[in-house]
């Protein structure tokens, strides 16, 4: 500390202006930075798992989120203390990489830095506990991959997907339907999916919601919808095999970018520049005609008159359509972006099968459904749902549902959920620390009382005796060998919906096991970068 | 005492206050201790104690020293308990600030804007007074956002009272739940199997006239007077009663309530509101022109009827001497007779503009002895559109290829000392105009308020006909069943389920005690009734005693119904499953530069 004091205990000054400075060194830095780490992971245990509670956030202009999802929480929650932020980060990392477990990870590197804080009490050197974790977290993904099963789906077995993105969105407010959306996630995903490449571009489905209906309406359509209506009322609401120019030029007359002015001093150039200006409009919307496009989608507006000529030629058209819609429609249907009329050609149009303008409720609310599109790999997750916040969850639900739906795809390893991979791992662990000499060993025993945290909270937050219950489930492990593993039943796990087994292979809870592994890796990396700050120095706020 | 103000910073003046105190305490100080001066604090009467403070404290105390703020300065965090009883508290605020406009004997409420001009708002309308609130507590804002929801409001558009009223009981219920160590898990779990269970308690009783037309009608007329015998218009709620049921069915079971147009007159009494089956703009016709035309060909239209500016870029005059602006302006007034001309070719006797039509031009259609009407506003050009089944037209060259709109009738009309044009026998049926009549602006809102929850409550009613007694009834039937399903659950969800059922009973009693009844008294009586076989009892609030429904002519749309049962449910789920509450700090102006 940068104070001291004498015999009467009185403090003295050591460093300059240490009023506006604060310093922690050494253990005392550590443990400072350890209890930021835990705090943030207390917030989250709560959320942890099917019975997990919601975390209301008011954000700074008084907009309020309810949500369940960990690195939502993080995100919002206006974090300040710098180890913190770095358990943010880890949490958004594993939403990037992952996009399902990021409150899993938060709350394993919580109890990680509990139990090193411990063993720093103790005397042991911060860097030998993080080599110590750095073991025991290979030994954890090691044991992970043995006890994963392969897990096989096709085109037409989407049973095993969608229970796996069924136990991701049990723990969000959206589980009165959960079968419902997982089955959509699903879908979606396959729909884009590279199966032989066993890649998933989450860029190609569109996840969009608008306020009103129920949750139940949600639907998956192949296709792309777009929150915009005809641009005339009149033109017609349904277009079958349509051939779309999409163009990012606007139906009005040119603006050209240098400076200039037309001087009108006779009234025949008046003449003339009325009937140019004429001839301009009925141009544009004839080399439209021409390439054989039934349907304009533009980037920009349309003069009155220019639209007036649209729908006067049946040729009906979308305006200010963004730019990111717009390039997703072009990939949907084939088509290409043009940028100016005169390079319109028919090669250029996209095609789709069927565009509907549809509406909804008593208000005038249209949507714009592009469907059958000449590329169908472009889908769109459409939410409907009583308010914007009910909508967002629901989006960020089918976010996460979609990651895992991805990661199957990619490897289509499962492990069983509701902390029974934990335990089993912690096992593992425990098992494998007496084989290290050195104080090593402590550390990797310390790692495997942090995996039991996450069965713990589990426990907890369903209102089960946490301790016994992990006990109860950890014998169980232990006990019933099984034929499939010589050694232990890794399928026990937290029976947090109170069914009545503790075997998770029966109550259908699966994790990928990308998702696990990589979840151990970032706690352990981020654990073991705290750990190694050793001198906090800050310069004063005010 | 350096480490401390430190931890205080925010709180100056509180270490300021007790800093002979604090320098008792040693460096290192212990939990304990921090906390004696926490209850010392108290004991002092410094009851506002902060919470980030306190909360700061416990860090301390766990770890001596090391001491982490994680949120920043002015954000806040409340936790667990503290967290629930937050939020149940907004949101029970909010359900008894709109419980005492419940029922038919419900009392208004004047809002008043603190914008410019402080404008009043007399309402009934739990919406209404919802929308106009300033809420800062988030738990209020959820409920508030849930129920003003476009489902409550636009859907079924009726019932957002009772939706805030219910969730404030289910919440009030769950209060004493938690208080008896019930997870907040359990308790939805409860609320959700009754919902369900109330639902099908309702859908068991549902009647349905679909199939016959007249007590179909009379079923709608009897909807249309109970929600409207809530509202301003309970007077003459007969006459509303019709009115709507009118417009209502000449949708033909569309809900697009756009085709029925609300014309608000001040003047007269409420009264002398009509329904009309055309479609009235409020517009004058141009002077010169014909007031009175039958068989009419309408081109409506979209274009400047200005000047007609040249819209190429960076256009303008130029010219050097007095007479070539003369020849210039020649030209635009013959490009604008041109432009007439070629509007005239249509073969119309009127043209709408949504746009302004200029003196000239004006000039020019009444010597064609054309109506012309300008500034029609966005809506009324495409509802005019609609109605005529014309096409909106910008650009006048082809004659022959616009589509015109056609109506038997245009006709100038007073309502009051207002001329409006009034569209009559047009092509589309559906299309009709509601003018009201009320002595002053605030009535007249109120009014269009009521009046249009009647409609959408109707036209939903006319796509799912199930129709429901009222007075309390339905609250009854759904607590019966509830109740009888607690009797059989095992396990602490059953509990639950009986606070459902409490809660339910909550709307009759309110209703009572609304009209200022013997709410004890008579939901007791209620509650007898229901027990013997299909009961069709309710509150009479008139009467101020148990009556029969069905008699009493007292229905409600079961959509409605079920919209109310569902959202409260969900409201409250949403609430009670929140056990922690960050607020962040709220943005900075730019104010300190």
């Amino acid at each position: 500390m940068a104070l001291a004091f004498d015999e009467y205990g009185r403090p003295f000054i050591i460093i300059k202006e240490q009023e506006q400075k604060t310093r922690l060194r050494g253990l005392d830095a550590q443990k400072a930075n350890i209890s930021a780490g835990r705090s943030v992971a207390r917030i989250l245990r709560t959320s942890l798992g099917p019975k997990g509670m919601d975390k209301m956030l008011s954000s700074p202009d008084g907009d309020v989120t309810i949500t369940n999802d960990g690195a939502t929480i993080l995100e919002q929650m206006d974090v300040d203390n710098q180890i913190a932020k770095l358990m943010v980060e880890l949490s958004r990392s594993q939403d990037y990489e992952i996009g399902d477990g990021t409150t899993g990870v938060v709350v394993m590197a919580g109890s990680l830095l509990e139990q090193a804080e411990k063993l720093l009490e103790r005397g042991i050197h911060p860097i030998r506990i993080a080599e110590g974790y750095e073991l025991a977290s290979r030994i954890a993904v090691e044991h992970l991959e043995r006890i994963a099963h392969k897990f096989e789906f096709g085109e037409n077995n989407i049973e095993s997907l969608v229970q796996t993105c069924m136990t991701t969105l049990s723990s969000k407010i959206v589980n009165r339907c959960k079968r419902q959306l997982a089955e959509i996630s699903v879908k979606a995903v396959l729909a884009v999916a590279d199966l032989e490449r066993k890649d998933v571009n989450l860029d190609l489905i569109k996840v969009d919601g608008k306020v009103g209906g129920k949750l139940e309406d949600t639907e998956l359509i192949y296709g792309i919808v777009v929150d915009k209506d005809m641009s005339h009322p009149q033109m017609p609401k349904q277009i079958q095999d349509a051939n779309i120019a999409i163009l990012t030029c606007p139906f009005e007359p040119p603006k050209p970018k240098t400076k200039h002015k037309v001087d009108i001093d006779t009234v025949e150039k008046f003449e003339a520049l009325r009937r140019q200006e004429h001839q301009y409009f009925d141009d544009m919307v004839q080399q439209c005609k021409d390439v054989g496009a039934t349907l304009v989608i533009c980037q920009w507006g349309f003069d009155d008159e220019a639209n007036h000529l649209l729908m006067h030629r049946n040729l009906p058209a979308v305006r200010w359509v963004g730019g990111v819609e717009l390039e997703l429609i072009a990939i949907a249907t084939g088509g290409r972006i043009v940028p100016r009329f005169q390079e319109l050609t028919a090669e250029k149009l996209g095609k789709a099968g069927l565009v509907r303008e549809k509406s909804f409720g008593t208000t005038k609310d249209r949507m714009l459904y592009i469907e059958h599109c000449a590329n169908s790999r472009a889908v769109t997750v459409f939410i409907r749902g009583g308010n914007k916040m009910m909508i967002e969850e629901t989006k960020r639900s089918i976010h996460d549902a979609l990651c895992v739906a991805r990661n199957l795809i990619r490897n289509n390893s499962i492990v069983y959920g509701g902390g029974s991979a934990e335990i089993a791992c912690s096992i593992a662990v425990e098992a494998a620390a007496d084989r290290y000499p050195g104080v090593e060993q402590y550390a990797i025993r310390a790692f495997a009382d942090a995996l039991d945290a996450i069965p713990m909270a589990l426990a907890e937050n369903s209102g089960l005796q946490p301790i016994e219950t992990l006990s109860a489930v950890k014998s169980q492990q232990i006990k019933i060998p099984t034929r499939v593993m010589q050694e232990n039943n890794p399928h026990c796990g937290i029976d947090c919906n109170d069914v009545g087994t503790t075997d998770m292979r029966e109550q259908n809870v699966f994790e990928t096991l990308i998702g696990k592994q990589q979840q151990v890796l970032l706690a352990t990396q981020v654990v073991k970068m705290i750990l190694k700050i050793d001198d906090v120095i800050s310069a004063a706020e005010f | 005492i350096y480490v401390l103000s430190d931890f205080l910073r925010g709180q100056h003046l509180f270490s300021h206050l007790f800093s002979s105190r604090v320098s008792a305490l040693s460096f290192r100080s212990t939990p304990l201790r921090f906390y004696l001066f926490l209850v010392k604090a108290e004991l002092i009467g410094w009851q506002h104690i902060d919470f980030g403070f306190e909360w700061r404290c416990t860090s301390i105390s766990h770890f001596g020293m090391a001491i982490e703020r994680i949120l920043k300065d002015d954000a806040s965090e409340e936790k667990g308990e503290r967290a629930r009883m937050a939020s149940f508290v907004g949101a029970m605020a909010i359900a008894d600030l709109v419980k005492t406009t419940l029922g038919p004997k419900g009392m208004d409420k004047i809002l008043q804007s603190t914008g410019r001009g402080q404008t009043v708002t007399v309402t009934n309308d739990g919406a209404t007074i919802l929308k106009s609130l300033h809420i800062d507590n988030p738990a209020a804002k959820v409920l508030v956002e849930l129920d003003i929801s476009k489902v409550q409001d636009d859907e079924v558009g009726d019932g957002t009272t009772s939706v805030v009223v219910l969730a404030g009981e289910l919440l009030r219920e769950a209060e004493k739940l938690v208080a008896s160590k019930i997870h907040p898990m359990t308790i939805i779990a409860g609320f959700r199997m009754a919902a369900e269970c109330a639902r099908e308690a309702l859908l068991k009783k549902v009647v349905d006239n679909k199939a016959n037309e007249e007590k179909f009608k009379t079923d709608l007329m009897k909807i249309a007077k109970t929600t409207l015998s809530s509202k301003i218009l309970s007077q003459d709620k007969e006459h509303f009663a019709k009115l709507a049921v009118d417009a209502v069915l000449r949708l033909k079971g569309s809900t697009n309530l756009e085709s029925i147009q609300i014309i608000k007159k001040p003047g007269g009494s409420l009264k002398d509101s009509f329904l009309d089956e055309g479609f009235i703009l409020d517009k004058k016709i141009g002077i010169g022109q014909p007031k009175r035309i039958e068989n009419a060909n309408i081109l409506v239209a979209n274009t400047a009827m200005d000047t007609d500016k040249v819209k190429i870029y960076g256009a303008r005059v130029r010219v050097d001497s007095m007479a070539k602006v003369a020849d210039i302006e020649a030209a635009e007034k013959q490009k604008m007779r041109e432009k007439v001309d070629k509007i005239l070719a249509h073969g119309i006797n009127c043209f709408v503009n949504r746009q302004l039509i200029y003196n000239f031009p004006e000039e020019l259609f009444a010597n064609a002895g054309v109506l012309a009407i300008e500034h029609a506003d966005f809506d009324g050009i495409e509802r005019l559109a609609l109605v005529t089944g014309g096409e909106i037209a910008s650009t006048f060259d082809n004659p022959e290829s616009v589509k015109l709109g056609h109506c038997k009738l245009i006709e100038e009309i007073m309502i009051g000392e207002d001329k409006l044009i009034k569209f009559s026998g047009v092509e589309m049926g559906q299309a009709c105009t509601v003018v009201l009549r009320g002595a002053s602006h605030h009535v007249l809102d109120e009014a269009e308020r009521s009046l249009h929850d009647a409609l959408c409550v109707l036209s939903q009613t006319v796509n799912d006909s199930r129709v429901l007694f009222g007075g309390g009834w339905p609250e009854m039937v759904m607590a019966k069943a509830v109740d009888e399903l607690a009797r059989t659950t095992p396990g602490k969800r059953s509990h639950a389920i009986e606070a459902f059922s409490r809660a339910l009973v909550a709307i009759p009693t309110t209703i009572a005690d609304n009209a200022g009844l013997d709410s004890a008294e008579l939901v007791a009586r209620l509650r007898a009734e229901h027990n013997k076989e299909d009961s069709n009892a309710g509150i009479d609030v008139i009467s101020g005693s148990v009556g029969n429904m069905s008699e009493l002519g007292i229905s409600e749309a079961f959509k409605v119904k079920q919209a109310v049962l569902l959202s409260a449910t969900e409201a409250a789920e949403m609430i009670l499953r929140v056990d922690e509450i960050i607020t962040c700090a709220p943005r900075r102006r730019e104010d300190r530069m």
